[in-house]
């Protein structure tokens, strides 16, 4: 009998059909994949992205040189100098994020006593050179300002839990 | 010698000492701002508060001595909330800006805030908001952070003994500040930003400049006076960055002068950093091969008579013994390590050292000076003078014009005028008399009539005997002693540095080598070749034909001699810039260019030969006594005023002299000393 059954289960393509079946249920429902670029999926307001340097909103760069992002960076990727400014204030005069060697573990954030630096939404900033990736800090400032409204939005959803 | 239980621990200590002192040496730890061991005790921080048993509130451990039967418990729940009170009203008024402040992560508020604090604030009214002060070119103030410890008023006024720093009003009003808003005029001034426990007081070259988790710290000794101050220095990447005292009780204790931690960015200054040919009266950037070349052709046929060297005040011993050894191959016996020529008389040891060594000053009951202003000589020296005479029974006296040396002296007349009968009158019930015989004595003409004057000085008055040595020569270079003891003076026939240069302008001397040396007037040197080597562009390199670059103290592991005799190594911090390299590798390349190789491939090799030639170099940081002996010759003593050698405290060699902080300096002490007029506000 087992031999018969065996037989009949081949002649009548029951694999093919089990398996057009579920090919066929699948044309019913919601697709998981999206069509990036032209879609793009959801965004935690924590995500790890692109650094940036941001602004208070009368346009003076955050940053206060205090160096705890660079003592904390796991990858060593950031370097920072400072020294007095003309007004006497404590500010970076180079600050560099190597973003081949990021991890993207997001410490320098966390360290930060004034939210200058932050991780960004942006993940799309692959370039075609090692070059391009050596952030200084006019590139991470002009980050800032273009992403400032996201990563505002981003800390204030994240505040309650913090 | 009291015992007493600390947590349980049976200790005995000395008679006056505190319960904080006993408690340290339980080995429990007692947080503290106010207190220092060196400084008189105040009692006013209240971070030292514990119990004691049988007492009816807390005591501030550093201000109760110590007394026997004493149970003293620290970590009782009374003390902890003592202490945790205590924190509370500091943090009080304390501003919460740790991140941009430079004391941050070196900050004795932090660290005990961290350990003995509590975890959040309660307070939520307005701090205290204070105006900063202005205290001169080198301390940076930001007087909301100060915690009214009074660290730097009792260190200025008792240490450095200058009444500039006082506290103003009382509670929370009190404010400390420079009596009429001037500069600190102390040449110890800098001491206050590590006595700061928090960052009211930070330093002003280096603000901002690093944390301190990033400095590479390597263990050295200063070079810009001759007291050998023990140092560290603080390095990130290529530049030094700041220097810091190290302790080391026989010599600065923990202090060092302004011009010790502040002449550090003379370093990065006028520096060379490639070898130069002068070509067509302009000095042209050449390869090493081709600045020994040149040399190797310009010392081809020359008699060894025609030689000569001079090695300046910051030359190590082992490019002087490299550069004594070459000469030597090279016929010359024209080699002096004195620029200035003094008379300093190398045949005996004793007669050129500081023989009571600067911690035996500590039991000295007179001194005579000779010559000498050690407040601007010697600093840290002069800390140690002030520190005896505080102690009372010390009574100092002074050939020379008038001085301010913080403490009173008495003035024997500004020349040598009367110098045996008067000094001996002072000298004569002393039991542990002193004798300094400064540079300004032993510069002039009579100079080796003057130390032999002093010498029997030191006879006459019973400063020689066994167990003490009263005859001390105060030196102002770092290398004078190291040279003296590798014999870096005229051979027999050789001629010193007055004859090098009378010589030079006579076109008897074709050629002439500069180990550092800038001091010297180079107008005289005639038509002679001159190589220069050093590190900074002084007056050596604007005159020299070839220059060769050569590491400062900082970028070398090289051996210095102190005023003292004591043998000291410094390390290298950083590497020499460009192309520069360590002063006795130089000359052991130059010596295989001229065909006189010198016996020694590593640095291993040359110090084992230094140690065997000159044994005083193999017990490094030791000092033994030299054998007393005749040395000086007798003569008329010529009664003109002696003139101080060091006329500005801030700029005395090539490394302060290419300072910018020290240019400052000397620019705010010079407005300062100059008369008011009308005009000033």
């Amino acid at each position: 009998m087992a031999t018969m059954d065996r037989n009949a289960y081949s002649l009548l393509l029951a694999e093919i059909t089990s398996g057009l079946w579920l090919t066929l249920k699948y044309m019913f429902k919601q697709p998981v994949t999206v069509n990036y670029p032209y879609e793009k999926g959801p965004l935690s307001p924590r995500f790890r992205g692109e650094h940036a340097l941001r602004r208070y909103a009368n346009g003076e760069e955050r940053c206060i040189a205090c160096k705890l992002c660079e003592a904390v960076c796991p990858a060593l990727a950031i370097t920072i100098e400072a020294e007095p400014r003309d007004d006497g204030s404590r500010r970076t005069t180079r600050y560099d994020i190597d973003m081949t060697k990021c991890i993207y573990c997001g410490f320098c954030q966390e360290a930060c006593p004034v939210d200058a630096i932050v991780e960004g939404p942006n993940f799309e900033f692959a370039a075609e050179t090692r070059e391009e990736l050596f952030y200084n800090k006019e590139k991470l400032l002009s980050n800032g300002d273009r992403w400032e409204a996201e990563i505002a939005n981003n800390i204030a959803l994240d505040a309650p839990y913090r | 010698m009291p015992k007493l239980t600390i947590n349980g621990i049976a200790v005995e200590v000395p008679n006056g000492a505190t319960v904080l002192q006993a408690c340290q040496l339980a080995g429990v730890e007692v947080p503290h701002f106010c207190f220092h061991e060196r400084l008189a005790i105040a009692g006013n921080c209240r971070m030292c508060l514990v119990e004691q048993e049988k007492a009816p509130k807390p005591i501030a451990a550093c201000a109760m001595p110590a007394a026997d039967n004493m149970v003293i418990l620290t970590e009782s729940e009374r003390a902890r909330k003592a202490r945790k009170g205590v924190m509370e009203f500091l943090l009080i008024n304390h501003p919460l800006d740790c991140p941009i402040c430079d004391q941050g992560g070196e900050c004795d508020l932090q660290d005990q805030a961290m350990a003995y604090g509590f975890d959040r604030g309660r307070y939520l009214e307005n701090k205290r908001a204070v105006k900063d002060k202005d205290f001169g070119p080198l301390v940076e103030t930001s007087m909301n952070r100060c915690i009214h410890c009074t660290r730097c008023v009792r260190f200025i006024g008792d240490v450095a003994g200058v009444a500039d720093l006082g506290g103003i009003g009382r509670g929370e009003n009190m404010e400390i500040d420079t009596f009429v808003g001037k500069a600190l005029e102390s040449e110890l001034s800098g001491n206050i930003i590590d006595l700061c426990p928090v960052g009211a007081l930070t330093s002003k070259p280096y603000a901002f400049a690093a944390r301190p988790w990033e400095l590479r710290k390597t263990e050295s000794v200063d070079v810009l006076d001759a007291v050998g101050s023990n140092i560290r220095i603080d390095s990130r990447g290529p530049a030094v960055l700041r220097i810091l005292p190290r302790l080391h009780e026989d010599v600065n204790e923990e202090w060092i002068s302004d011009k010790t931690r502040f002449a550090v960015d003379g370093l990065a200054k006028r520096r060379l950093d490639k070898p130069y040919l002068r070509r067509a009266g302009k000095l042209v950037e050449a390869s090493w091969q081709d600045a020994f070349n040149l040399i190797a052709t310009r010392l081809n046929g020359v008699a060894g008579s025609k030689i000569a060297a001079i090695a300046g005040d910051l030359a190590d011993a082992e490019a002087m013994m490299a550069l004594k050894d070459l000469m030597a191959a090279l016929g010359s016996s024209n080699i002096d390590c004195r620029q200035d020529g003094a008379a300093l008389d190398p045949s005996n040891r004793a007669g050129y050292l500081f023989n009571t060594t600067i911690a035996g000053i500590e039991q000295a009951d007179a001194c005579v000076l000779i010559g000498t202003n050690p407040r601007v000589e010697a600093a840290i020296m002069n800390a140690r003078l002030r520190k005896r005479w505080l102690q009372g029974g010390f009574r100092v006296a002074a050939f020379g014009p008038k001085l301010d040396l913080t403490f009173p002296v008495t003035s024997l007349g500004a020349g040598p005028e009367g110098f045996a009968d008067r000094a001996r009158e002072f000298l004569k019930d002393a039991k542990n008399p002193m004798i300094v015989v400064g540079q300004g004595a032993l510069r002039r003409k009579d100079g080796a009539a003057i130390l032999a004057a002093a010498r029997d000085l030191a006879d006459g008055v019973g400063a020689v005997r066994e167990g003490w040595n009263g005859f001390n020569v105060l030196h102002l270079a770092a290398a004078r002693v190291g040279g003296l003891d590798l014999g870096f003076v005229p051979g027999s026939g050789g001629r010193d540095v007055a004859g090098i240069l009378a010589g030079a302008e006579k076109g008897e001397i074709d050629f002439v080598y500069l180990l550092g040396a800038d001091e010297i007037d180079m107008n005289h040197l005639g038509r002679a070749f001159v190589v220069y080597q050093g590190s900074h562009g002084d007056a050596g390199a604007a005159r020299a034909d070839v220059v060769l670059p050569g590491a400062a103290y900082t970028e070398k592991d090289a051996t210095y001699v102190n005023t003292e005799g004591r043998v000291q190594l410094a390390r290298r911090a950083v590497f020499p810039p460009g192309e520069a390299r360590e002063d006795w590798s130089i000359l052991r390349a130059l010596s295989g260019v001229v065909g006189k190789i010198l016996p020694y491939d590593s640095l291993a090799a040359l110090r084992a030969q230094m140690a065997k030639t000159y044994p005083t170099f193999l017990g490094v940081d030791h000092v033994p006594q030299a054998a007393w002996g005749p040395f000086g010759k007798s003569g008329a003593l010529d009664p003109a005023p002696f003139v101080y050698p060091v006329a500005d405290f801030y700029r005395t060699d090539m490394i302060s002299r290419a300072s910018p902080t020290m240019a400052e300096c000397a620019a705010v002490k010079s407005a300062s000393s100059q008369p008011k007029t009308g005009t000033h506000g």
